[in-house]
């Protein structure tokens, strides 16, 4: 079973496609307590994460970029995959995109990271940081998306 | 005991995530991502501010870690960027890469420099 997926944008929801438009209505407790439940262990395991490998204001935050980045690689995966499912379980999305990867994955301490190097007088790493980020997430959701689209369709044939 | 407060707040800005972009998408029609764009920056602000606020252990774990840091995704900007790359909008998805980026930072500045002036 490998019928192409609707064509989402967003993996958190995207009201374009019909199952989306539905869910919150049909049961929005479970859904909206999914999420949360998953928010909470993605959260933690940053958190975890970023305090056994501090940085300093002028190091390089390597918690959050490999958080950022691995959390870009999971979504490509994921989505891959619930893609082959023709959509999957229902609270699938909802638990492990938008709430365990949503909550791991962080844009604000992204953000305030890069404005506190230039705050600490360190702009080389704060571009650093900056680009790496940026570019390690777009690679890793494009191979971990392509790599997992590919070996589905290799297995379903 | 910070734990409980990280997981408090991730539990709260989690399912908000999801009802911003739900509300956002339901007032356009427009492929680009504006809701993620939205929580995104609004949780830079806020994370900067707290970053210019002397504000104790607690708050931070309870607003900057739990709450800013589920409110706000990389996974689910740069899926996006994927899927509109993928759709054919080169262009919307160059913006989105740029205007998230300095969006974000803007905003993180702002916070930063508001609490600032405010604590003085």
């Amino acid at each position: 079973m490998s019928e192409p997926f609707e064509p989402r944008t967003d993996p958190d929801v995207d009201l374009g496609v019909p199952a989306d438009r539905r869910e919150l209505t049909a049961r929005p407790a479970t859904i909206l307590a999914t999420i949360s439940a998953g928010g909470v262990l993605g959260a933690l395991a940053r958190a975890g994460l970023q305090h056994a490998v501090p940085h300093a204001p002028t190091g390089f935050p390597w918690a959050t970029f490999t958080v950022n980045t691995s959390g870009c690689l999971l979504i490509g995966v994921l989505m891959a995959v619930l893609g082959h499912l023709g959509g999957g379980h229902p609270l699938a999305r909802p638990f492990l995109g938008v709430g365990v990867l949503g909550g791991f994955t962080t844009f604000s301490t992204y953000a305030v990271d890069v404005q506190q190097a230039i705050v600490a007088g360190v702009p080389g790493t704060a571009l650093a940081y900056l680009a790496a980020t940026l570019l390690g997430a777009l690679v890793a959701v494009g191979l971990g998306d392509a790599v997992t689209a590919g070996l589905l369709r290799r297995a379903a044939r | 005991m910070t734990v409980l407060l990280i997981a408090l707040g991730a539990a709260v800005g989690a399912p908000l995530r999801y009802l911003t972009d739900r509300a956002v998408q339901s007032r356009h029609r427009s492929a680009f991502p504006w809701g993620t764009l939205l929580v995104n920056v609004v949780g830079s602000l806020l994370l900067g501010a707290l970053a210019g606020w002397p504000a104790s252990a607690a708050v931070s774990a309870l607003l900057g870690t739990g709450f800013c840091g589920a409110l706000t995704t990389y996974s689910t900007f740069s899926y996006e960027t994927l899927r509109l790359t993928r759709g054919g909008h080169r262009l919307l998805a160059l913006a989105n890469v740029l205007g998230s980026v300095a969006a974000g930072l803007a905003a993180a500045t702002a916070g930063y420099a508001l609490a600032g002036a405010l604590t003085g």
